[in-house]
């Protein structure tokens, strides 16, 4: 079978790589395209042991992030009020997670409301996000 | 003086027999009325004990509104506590469940649509907290205290901890199930 042309091969593999770069933009984030989002916003590095320690602080409340989520949110855990299931936060637990950034900022919203009775500021979502993604299951 | 030939007894006690047979007779007609009017009046209502016909979850519901609990069927609270839920959602409970401005019409609409309208389901309950209904509070009364607070259970807002059909909206009674991990030592107390 005779191979296909080198030259033939590079356009084909620019066309794939332009056409899959071009509709991730389009429909999808990543953990770290939303990390990356944050963190210029913060204006300073992400600092991950800040962000557990920010999630596993009650903040002078009833509830931190972890009481919903665990403190190693690698597993599904149960909410503290209703006993739903909810699955794991961490992308590397669960691949569905930080990839549509509305649904971040929803979530950010109204969870840092429950928390902290407050917003959160860009700096300490980056922290906790950068944490997230290290976290292995 | 007295009539006391065999002849006329005969015929007073066969008259005697007659009306008490006609009484016998209307009696059983007057039962058998109140049978079909009472069947009539109390089927439907036993047949409510969850909604008729599940309503077809509107989506943006299900993915917004059972992210935390059962996207309870919309049946089973009136308009009224609906309307009243969807214009408090930042203080939902203890929680903050709010919405972008277009979810929140779009599932304020559909609420509306399908709310409850049976007649036990017409009383708004205290707090709109379905679970604070009069009709749920006596369906639930066998049920004793101790269990909703158990870590199997967690809350009567947890609907689906017994009842096995609850996510796609069925509530029948023959699907209930005694909760995974509740202990053992509750069997007792279990309605059977």
């Amino acid at each position: 079978m005779e191979e296909f042309m080198p030259a033939t091969r590079l356009v084909l593999s620019g066309i794939i790589l332009a056409a899959t770069v071009a509709s991730a933009s389009v429909w999808a984030s990543t953990p770290a395209e939303q990390l990356a989002a944050l963190t210029s916003q913060a204006g300073r590095p992400a600092n991950p042991s800040a962000g557990q320690a920010f999630f596993n602080a009650t903040h002078g409340r009833e509830w931190s992030c972890a009481s919903c989520h665990g403190a190693q949110p690698t597993k599904a855990t149960q909410h503290a009020s209703t006993g739903k299931t909810i699955q794991a936060l961490a992308p590397g637990a669960n691949p569905e997670r930080f990839t549509d950034p509305a649904k971040t900022e929803k979530w950010f919203r109204r969870n840092c409301n429950d928390v902290l009775a407050r917003a959160c500021s860009a700096a300490e979502k980056a922290d906790i996000l950068a944490w997230l993604i290290g976290l292995t299951p | 003086m007295k009539k006391t030939s065999m002849l006329w007894q005969q015929k007073m006690a066969l008259a005697q027999v007659a009306h008490a047979a006609a009484a016998i007779k209307n009696i059983a007609n007057a039962i058998a009325t109140c049978l079909l009017l009472g069947s009539l009046t109390i089927a439907p209502t036993a047949l409510a004990d969850a909604p008729r016909v599940p309503v077809a979850p509107l989506p943006r519901y299900t993915q917004e509104c059972g992210a935390c609990h059962l996207a309870y069927p919309p049946g089973l609270l009136p308009a009224p506590s609906w309307k009243r839920l969807m214009g408090g959602l930042t203080q939902h409970f203890g929680t903050d469940a709010s919405l972008d401005a277009a979810s929140a019409r779009e599932i304020s609409t559909w609420l509306q649509d399908h709310a409850g309208t049976t007649p036990r389901v017409m009383e708004e309950p205290p707090l709109d907290r379905i679970t604070r209904s009069a009709w749920f509070v006596r369906k639930h009364r066998e049920v004793e205290p101790e269990i909703w607070k158990q870590p199997a259970v967690r809350s009567a807002a947890q609907c689906g901890a017994c009842h096995r059909g609850a996510e796609r909206g069925s509530f029948r009674e023959s699907e209930i199930q005694f909760p995974k991990g509740l202990d053992a030592r509750f069997r007792r107390a279990w309605p059977d």
